[in-house]
């Protein structure tokens, strides 16, 4: 299934990609056939810079399971992270 | 067959005149050969649809697969080419056509060319074969598990494509299809649809509907494949494109 259902997100922060590390602006999730993951679909994150290029992506490929625990875990750790802390805004 | 062929990376003239990268595979001898224009599949470029072409090569055709993807990354690897293009919504279809009929019309100025041209695509390019073969003049088209040829993407897919099942009395050439009973884009219902339209309005066409398989069996890599309709399947397009592009 080519599902091209896609959520699209402005992002801030950075990311390691194969030329090393760049300043991410964008992420794409998507549930879709996977490049490598052992999956007929898998739930995919890129992490992009558009303005850098196409070659400036940070991709992940998760099972379903996974990619729930994922998001658990990150709203888990955000919610441990001292209140003042989490208001700190990086430019 | 042959065991002898060329396959390399060369540029060709696409839709609106723009230069795009194109993967060439032909058998060395003098020919005349029938000619395939290869589409890829929503993944995009990759090594395994290079495979495909390079398949064609050895079994005396030759093949050419245009990166659709040229224009919105140049140079990137595969995997990022189509996670580019996926995240605009895939390749437009007037374009699409455009790219096709430049590959196409490189084939047939090959010297071993003997000016027959077909065209296959898998996934998301089963669709464009089809809208390829209802909109350039073709000898040949094999729809791998198109969906959307039928039917519209469900509301709130960014695809921006549209059935094309309306196209059907511009049908250039004859058509095999090839699907898995158990694939869900497209179902059953919508491949039996597309074959009464093709048969309504007298188009030849032949279908063949796998058990046990759903989306993508002919993809060697992925847990999709399923080696029993995949080799049936391209027993199928020996056949076809034996009767209408070789000869």
């Amino acid at each position: 299934m080519c599902t091209y259902t896609t959520e699209h997100l402005k992002v801030s922060g950075s990311g390691k990609g194969a030329n090393g590390w760049f300043r991410l602006s964008d992420a794409s999730v998507y549930f879709d056939h996977p490049v490598h993951a052992p999956y007929e679909h898998s739930l995919n994150i890129d992490f992009l810079a558009p303005d850098i290029g196409p070659s400036a992506r940070v991709a992940v490929e998760l099972d379903p399971d996974s990619a729930r625990e994922l998001a658990n875990a990150i709203f888990a750790a955000l919610d441990k992270a001292p209140g003042q802390l989490r208001l700190i805004e990086v430019k | 067959m042959s065991d002898q062929m060329i396959a390399e990376t060369v540029e060709i003239t696409g839709s609106g005149g723009d230069a795009i990268e194109a993967y060439f595979a032909r058998p060395t001898g003098e020919g005349p050969y029938g000619s395939v224009v290869v589409i890829h599949h929503m993944p995009g470029y990759d090594e395994p649809t290079k495979e495909i072409v390079r398949k064609f090569a050895y079994h005396g055709y030759q093949a050419i697969c245009p990166n659709l993807y040229s224009r919105e990354a140049p140079g990137a690897a595969p995997d990022d080419a189509a996670a580019t293009a996926r995240a605009q919504g895939g390749v437009p279809d007037e374009r699409l056509v455009g790219d096709v009929k430049g590959a196409a019309e490189f084939l047939k100025s090959q010297p071993a060319s003997n000016g027959k041209v077909g065209v296959i695509g898998y996934c998301s390019g089963g669709r464009q074969s089809f809208l390829s073969a209802v909109s350039l003049d073709l000898d040949a088209a094999v729809v791998c598990y198109g969906a959307f040829i039928v039917g519209t993407p469900p509301e709130g897919f960014p695809l921006k494509v549209k059935p094309v099942v309306d196209l059907a009395p511009n049908l250039s050439c004859p058509v095999l299809g090839l699907f898995g009973e158990e694939d869900q884009y497209p179902t059953k219902e919508e491949v039996a649809q597309l074959d009464q339209e093709l048969t309504k309005h007298s188009k030849e066409h032949e279908f063949h509907i796998y058990p046990g398989a759903g989306h993508a069996f002919f993809a060697v890599d992925r847990p999709s494949y399923r080696p029993e309709a995949a080799m049936d399947g391209w027993a199928k397009i020996w056949e076809f494109y034996g009767k209408y592009l070789a000869s």
